[in-house]
């Protein structure tokens, strides 16, 4: 009888603890992708911020490519006033491209690439371009350990009273960028 | 096929495991000692204890700004190099880890090293030699290498074998020196038993072997962490062709590093000592050579995710 006891509170006390385990678990991958997410919105911005520098400094040299410029414009306002990662995600890839092509464009003038304000601007825009790579690769990483988190048997009984959904990835629509690195240990 | 995380939990129990064998080791070398001495041997072991503890607590608080100071690194800013600074912000937020501190060493000689007991205390340091050398990709590839060293703890790792080595190698001193100095008291000598010259003769060859060995099993680890670290790197930039272009540089640069010693080589991106280079994989080099570190990335495989 009292051995029996024992027994139950034992399992009780088990079963408490890894589920305080699993409850951890959870929050920290949720912190995981907030803070994967906030990255890429403080790079995002910090883009917003840099194009119109850029611009500008193009324009003095190479006025008549109006077309880069207007489609660099339209693109920034509208990926400004979107409002949810999957209305945002493509607009930010076609900036991304269309930015490509004003530095392609820029190419074909000697005088704009000797300009140090320009070698700055193009070195903070490229490392940018970068970092929201980067901040989409972790946050991508981020959410498909959250996705799995939340839904394995027992978590998913925990993750469904938390209110816990899955997240969307961030998608690329360069096909390069869905490499990921496997090794081989000897 | 191995993940990342599970190279790192790998990772994470060897140096566990090499952690105590080594205090086991310092242990075993305290406790004869002081029979040796003719004390008992747990003084030793106490001693020998408090040595290590004492070390540890300077190296925790100390070390990575003493190590700093001594390579004649000079913390920067983005404006001093913006590329440089920009380069270690991306791959900081591609690992998830805060933003370290960024040194420059003023010598034409190439290499880079980080330091530092977690990722908030972090410092990753390279010289303007290899900097300048390097293209951005390229450039980006060491420090990838480098903040590798800090995700996956080989900084603090590091620190530990070093004060455990250096603990090891302080107390044989203690020992060479007493030998030759006779400060030897044998309280037990009116015995004369066997026993004790056993004991006489064993710390004598452990005091002798324990250095080489601490060193031989610390030089293990800091190949097997290089090999991860150029793994990891690779994780961060999706890029292995970076890291490779950049160690074929590397590897033809004829400069000797100014101010590194043999107490800090082990930090480095390769071997900054070049008298000591080695032909291949040796049982006392510091790094794994370059040809078979290029190799394994090589082996790396992009596959789809």
């Amino acid at each position: 009888m009292g051995n029996g006891v024992y027994i139950v509170a034992a399992i009780a006390a088990g079963v408490l603890v890894y589920a305080v385990y699993i409850y951890n678990t959870l929050v920290r991958r949720k912190a995981s992708v907030e803070n994967g997410w906030s990255q890429i919105d403080v790079q995002l911005k910090r883009r917003y911020d840099l194009i119109p520098n850029l611009v500008e400094t193009v324009k003095g040299y190479a006025a008549h490519e109006r077309e880069v410029f207007e489609r660099i414009a339209s693109l920034r306002s509208a990926a400004l006033s979107a409002t949810s990662p999957e209305q945002a995600a493509p607009l930010q890839n076609q900036l991304t491209g269309a930015l490509r092509s004003l530095f392609a464009v820029s190419e074909n003038y000697p005088e704009l690439k000797a300009k140090q304000n320009f070698l700055a601007l193009q070195e903070e825009l490229a490392s940018t371009e970068n970092k929201i790579a980067f901040a989409r690769q972790y946050y991508n990483d981020a959410v498909k350990a959250f996705n799995i988190a939340i839904d394995v048997f027992p978590n998913n009984l925990i993750s469904r009273r938390l209110g816990y959904e899955p997240r969307a990835m961030w998608a690329a629509d360069d096909a390069s960028e869905l490499q990921s690195v496997q090794v081989t240990w000897r | 096929m191995v993940s990342f995380e599970g190279l790192i939990a790998h990772n994470k129990r060897l140096s566990i495991l090499l952690f105590f064998l080594l205090l086991l080791l310092l242990g075993g070398l305290g406790a004869s000692v002081s029979y040796w001495w003719g004390g008992e041997w747990y003084t030793g072991v106490i001693v020998a204890t408090a040595v290590a503890v004492i070390y540890f607590l300077f190296s925790w608080f100390a070390g990575a700004s003493m190590i700093l100071s001594m390579s004649g690194a000079r913390e920067i800013r983005h404006e001093d190099a913006p590329q440089l600074w920009n380069v270690v912000e991306e791959l900081s937020i591609a690992g998830g880890l805060p933003m370290p501190k960024v040194y420059l060493i003023e010598d034409s000689a190439m290499n880079a090293f980080a330091t530092g007991r977690d990722p908030e205390h972090a410092s990753v340091a390279i010289t303007r030699g290899l900097m300048e050398k390097l293209n951005r990709e390229e450039l980006q590839a060491v420090m990838a290498h480098e903040m590798s060293h800090v995700r996956n703890f080989d900084i603090r790792f590091a620190m530990l074998m070093a004060v455990m080595v250096g603990s090891i190698v302080m107390i044989c001193d203690m020992v060479f020196r007493s030998v030759f100095f006779g400060r030897r008291r044998s309280s037990r000598s009116s015995d004369g038993g066997k026993g004790q010259a056993v004991m006489a003769v064993v710390a004598l060859v452990l005091a002798i072997l324990a250095p080489l060995l601490a060193t031989i099993i610390q030089l293990a680890v800091s190949r097997q962490r290089e090999y991860l670290a150029d793994a990891s790197a690779v994780e961060l930039t999706r890029n292995p062709a970076g890291l490779v272009s950049a160690l074929r540089k590397l590897s033809g640069d004829p400069n000797e590093l100014q101010r590194a010693s043999r107490g800090t080589q082990h930090l480095y991106i390769v071997n900054p000592l070049r008298k000591m280079k080695q032909g291949r994989n040796s049982l006392f080099s510091t790094h794994p050579s370059l040809e078979s570190r290029i190799e394994r990335i090589e082996g790396l495989s992009l596959a789809r995710a």
